[in-house]
């Protein structure tokens, strides 16, 4: 039973792997739509509550996949979903830099970034809207994630103080009676 | 041409790896990139600004987060195999440490109401700072028109139509790498 949850865990995030172009944040949508829309592994609230512990915490953004992980199957979980998430990328980045090395100015290397990054951005756009449907449970949150991503535009401060301000309003909403 | 300008690389042991990376990983709250920058360029000196460029750029084209790319590479370029492994477990390290805490906090805690909402809280604040990274990142881009279409058809694609990512990508990555090429012909 649970092998076969751990192997459901490795192939789901060993297939995005190779397409997160701009990390995790970027697969947002997939990722939610495998773990809540068909394995049904999670609800919206939950799903939404995870990535804000993986935002909270320092280091790259593939610790979402690692916190669904230990969410679904404890230690082993986090490990395998960890490793199956970084694991296809990383020995493509491990030839990649091999190669690399001697040709990164190269003209197709600025080709491809140029052609990709749009999408990037894109799809981590998508993600930000995914991910606020996820979080939305009325208009405070809904102002407060509007909030957030004029925090981020606006300024270069630290994003914690934006996400320890979601919580301080969240709270105040809720001591005052607001929804 | 310019294979040796950076050569003269510094001397580093797999600890001085290993602890360097830790570090990273450490502080990189909200952002791993511009940590590592000032890390690895300014206070250990391990690479010139250019080839820190160079390599991150590297990384972000290529699937996976971008730090933990340039990490792989920083590491192999050290060390070898062994050193990709280094950098990236140090890289690692600490933020599986407290996200493991904020995780058991989470399980014991989120029945209590407070903390409930406070959490509700944080997770539409996480969602609005995603939504403000893409934009920021769109502002700093500057794309042109056709940079701009292959970027909006991502995001409706990936957020509005729900397509599943790995086919919406291997149609449009493609063919915006081909406009890129064209646009930038000589």
């Amino acid at each position: 039973m649970k092998a076969a949850l751990l192997l459901q865990i490795a192939t789901t995030f060993a297939a995005l792997s190779l397409v997160a172009v701009g990390g995790a944040n970027a697969v947002v949508p997939d990722i939610h739509r495998q773990v809540v829309d068909i394995l049904g592994w999670m609800d919206n609230a939950t799903f939404a509550n995870l990535f804000a512990i993986a935002q909270a915490a320092p280091g790259p953004n593939v610790l979402v996949v690692s916190l669904i992980g230990w969410h679904m199957a404890g230690l082993a979980g986090l490990a395998v979903a960890t490793i199956a998430m970084i694991l296809p990328s990383g020995l493509l980045a491990f030839a990649a830099g091999r190669i690399l090395n001697r040709l990164s100015g190269a003209r197709w290397v600025t080709i491809v970034k140029a052609g990709l990054i749009p999408l990037a951005t894109g799809l981590i756009l998508a993600s930000g809207v995914v991910m606020v449907r996820s979080a939305h449970q009325g208009s405070l949150t809904l102002a407060i994630s509007a909030f957030a991503a004029i925090f981020v535009v606006a300024c270069d401060y630290n994003p914690l103080w934006a996400l320890s301000g979601g919580a301080i309003i969240g709270l105040a909403g809720w001591a005052l009676g607001f929804q | 041409m310019a294979p040796d300008t950076a050569d003269p690389s510094p001397q580093i042991s797999r600890a001085q790896l290993f602890l360097g990376f830790l570090k990273i990983g450490l502080l990189g709250f909200g952002g791993v990139a511009p940590v590592a920058r000032h890390i690895l360029v300014e206070d250990r000196k391990w690479l010139s600004e250019k080839d820190y460029a160079a390599i991150l750029g590297i990384g972000q084209v290529l699937p996976g987060a971008n730090v933990t790319n340039a990490s792989i590479i920083i590491g192999e370029r050290f060390h070898g195999p062994l050193g990709s492994l280094i950098a990236l477990s140090g890289l690692m390290a600490m933020p599986l440490v407290i996200l493991i805490g904020l995780a058991g906090l989470y399980d014991h805690f989120s029945g209590l109401v407070p903390v409930h909402v406070a959490i509700g809280g944080t997770a539409a604040a996480a969602a609005g700072l995603v939504i403000g990274t893409a934009l920021k990142m769109a502002k700093r881009l500057k794309p042109s028109p056709i940079a701009l279409a292959f970027g909006l058809a991502a995001f409706a694609g990936a957020g509005i139509l729900r397509l599943p990512l790995i086919e919406t990508l291997l149609v449009l990555a493609p063919l915006s790498i081909a406009a890129a090429a064209w646009e930038k012909r000589r």
